[in-house]
């Protein structure tokens, strides 16, 4: 085998020989930090989960909030917040689809898979990535919130949990996010089709206005929508306005479990098929 | 031969729903050698590239590169092997440097190593000035030339390059070609698929024919046109030059029939490439008080080869 290599890498440069697992962190950290560098390198990339929801508040705190009655007069401000949370995160959904079509259709996987590398560490690495990216999504909801007059009246405690279930649930639509990259074939096609899933599963729900002035036949789907569980488990825990308290049904009850219930079952429903995908297209 | 082959296909079948990709191909590519796989769109060329390179697995037969099934020991495999492809596989977002420095990382590099790497490449390639740049700000050609580099990071013993050159300017093109023969001389095994003939000529060292999933012709550039037509010496006769004469100056080094074209101007000789053949043919042809403008050898261009063997030219278009 002497002759047949032209210029061999020298030993001290290569980590063959380590442990699988610890060229799989290597891996993961390697591309986690190249989805970092972009943001860095083009902070409008973020711009869904930056600037849309400040638009969002802004829009609803001082152009519809005036005209949105809630039930038990509270402060639709603070209102506002609980519901915000929930959508920010959602948004990052259709980004993860586009970032992962963009890596198949460009080639840039192809690459991947052509190399000694572990072919899990995409999937993993983009998953934290996107954790990332919705932990400054929350933070830019919770400093614009604080500007517009939302208050925390709860403890530190609650406002743990509240943050433990919003990533939670941020979580399971990332993996939705990863099976719609899988399945669509351009990021074009990806960004359109995440747009016409996530806003009717924003605005079906508690989100922005309360359940109660919605037609009869509207509110069991708003009330058996995550986004509404995730709304009132979020006003619940702090110690915001929440007139879904006032619904009887299951979900908006019970809004911490319902939320730890949805992100499981989507997690159940999206994580599999994701992979199954992943494995038919990537792993070939 | 007693060297293992650098790549090795025997009876390869790969089809995707009815079409049928590749329909026994069979290779063998020696190590430290140019290889070319020519054959028009749809030919199959890209088809076997992605076998060999693990991205796909073969319906039926085998392949090994460097003695390691693509199948079996594909991550084996994927230790000694560069690829690229049509379209440059990049991070448009992420720096040139970021990227080498990445796939580096990713081909088992340790990161100081990655870097080093990367910097050796950028300045080989002629990018340290854009290396700081988003990708994106990048030309097609630069693109490309970071695409090679981001495929030689890993130290590959193998590179496949799949139609390198396919929308290049020139310039850009005439670049990838120097390239190549530089990894050429380090003695790199180079596999390229092309559906140019020229680049096929220009760079590789055997060239397969390839058409309908199958390699229809096998053989250096020079024996793959002998194999058609042989040489022939072009006689552009000066005016006034009395035909006859010429043809009978320049019988005895002819193989065959001489034919004179039309005017009477030119004669077409089939010979036998010899050392100073074109010089003892001129000599004669001045002997006999022949003045001539111009002898000129000429050969079977792969174009003629790849008409000759296919039934239809080169370029044509099909719905691949």
């Amino acid at each position: 085998m002497t002759s047949i290599t032209a210029e061999l890498a020298p030993p001290q440069d290569v980590t063959y020989g380590r442990s699988a697992l610890s060229h799989f962190a290597a891996d993961v950290w390697v591309l986690t930090k190249r989805s970092i560098a972009r943001i860095r390198n083009e902070p409008e990339t973020l711009a869904d989960v930056t600037i849309m929801p400040v638009i969002f508040i802004l829009m609803f705190a001082y152009v519809f909030g005036g005209a949105i009655l809630l039930p038990g007069h509270g402060s639709y401000h603070e209102y506002l917040i609980g519901g915000m949370l929930g959508m920010g995160l959602a948004q990052t959904a259709p980004g993860v689809a586009v970032a992962l079509v963009t890596d198949m259709s460009t080639g840039l996987m192809d690459r991947f898979r052509s190399l000694p590398m572990s072919r899990w560490a995409v999937l993993v690495a983009r998953s934290i990535a996107e954790l990332l990216t919705q932990l400054i999504g929350a933070a830019i909801v919770v400093c614009v919130g604080l500007a517009i007059g939302w208050r925390v009246h709860t403890g530190a405690g609650d406002v743990i949990e509240a943050l433990a279930l919003s990533l939670l649930f941020g979580y399971a639509f990332t993996w939705a996010g990863v099976w719609l990259g899988m399945m669509l074939r351009s990021p074009e096609a990806a960004q359109a089709t995440g747009f016409i899933i996530f806003l009717p599963l924003t605005f079906v729900s508690s989100a922005f206005v309360p359940i109660q002035g919605m037609p009869g036949w509207l509110q069991p789907i708003a009330v058996w929508n995550p986004m509404s569980a995730l709304a009132a488990a979020s006003r619940h825990l702090f110690g915001n306005p929440n007139p879904a308290a006032a619904v009887h049904a299951w979900p908006m009850q019970h809004p911490e479990l319902a939320v730890i219930g949805w992100s499981l079952i989507m997690l159940a429903i999206f994580a599999p098929l994701a992979v199954r995908q992943y494995r038919r297209k990537v792993l070939g | 031969m007693g060297q293992t082959p650098a790549i090795e296909a025997e009876g390869l079948v790969k089809n995707f729903g009815k079409t049928k990709a590749l329909a026994g191909f069979d290779l063998t590519v020696p190590a430290g050698t140019v290889y070319g796989l020519l054959g028009p769109n749809g030919a199959g060329k890209t088809t076997a590239v992605r076998v060999f390179a693990t991205l796909l697995r073969p319906d039926g037969g085998r392949a090994r590169v460097l003695g390691r099934d693509v199948a079996d020991e594909a991550a084996e495999v994927r230790r000694q092997i560069g690829l690229t492809g049509q379209y440059a596989a990049l991070d448009e977002y992420l720096t040139g440097r970021a990227n080498l420095i990445m796939i580096g990382q990713l081909s088992r590099l340790t990161p100081a190593a990655a870097k080093r790497r990367a910097d050796e490449m950028l300045e080989r390639f002629s990018l340290t000035e854009a290396a700081g740049r988003a990708v994106k700000t990048y030309s097609g050609g630069m693109r490309r030339r970071l695409d090679l580099a981001a495929s030689l990071i890993g130290y590959p013993s193998v590179l496949f390059l799949d139609e390198p050159t396919t929308g290049l300017d020139p310039n850009a093109r005439a670049m990838t070609w120097e390239i190549v023969r530089e990894l050429a001389d380090s003695g790199t095994t180079l596999l390229l698929t092309t559906q140019y003939l020229d680049e096929a000529d220009q760079l590789a060292r055997r060239i397969a024919v390839i058409d309908g999933g199958a390699v229809i012709a096998e053989g250096t550039p020079d024996q793959l046109k002998s194999s058609v037509g042989g040489e022939h010496l072009d006689v552009a006769l000066a005016a006034g030059a009395d035909v006859e004469a010429a043809i009978v100056a320049v019988k005895p080094f002819a193989t065959g029939g001489v034919q004179p074209d039309e005017d009477g101007r030119r004669l077409s000789v089939p010979v036998t490439a010899a050392e100073g053949l074109t010089t003892q043919v001129v000599r004669a042809l001045d002997q006999a008080g022949v003045p001539v403008n111009d002898v000129t050898m000429q050969r079977a261009s792969l174009d003629d080869v790849f008409l000759a063997l296919t039934g239809h030219a080169t370029r044509q278009e099909e719905a691949a």
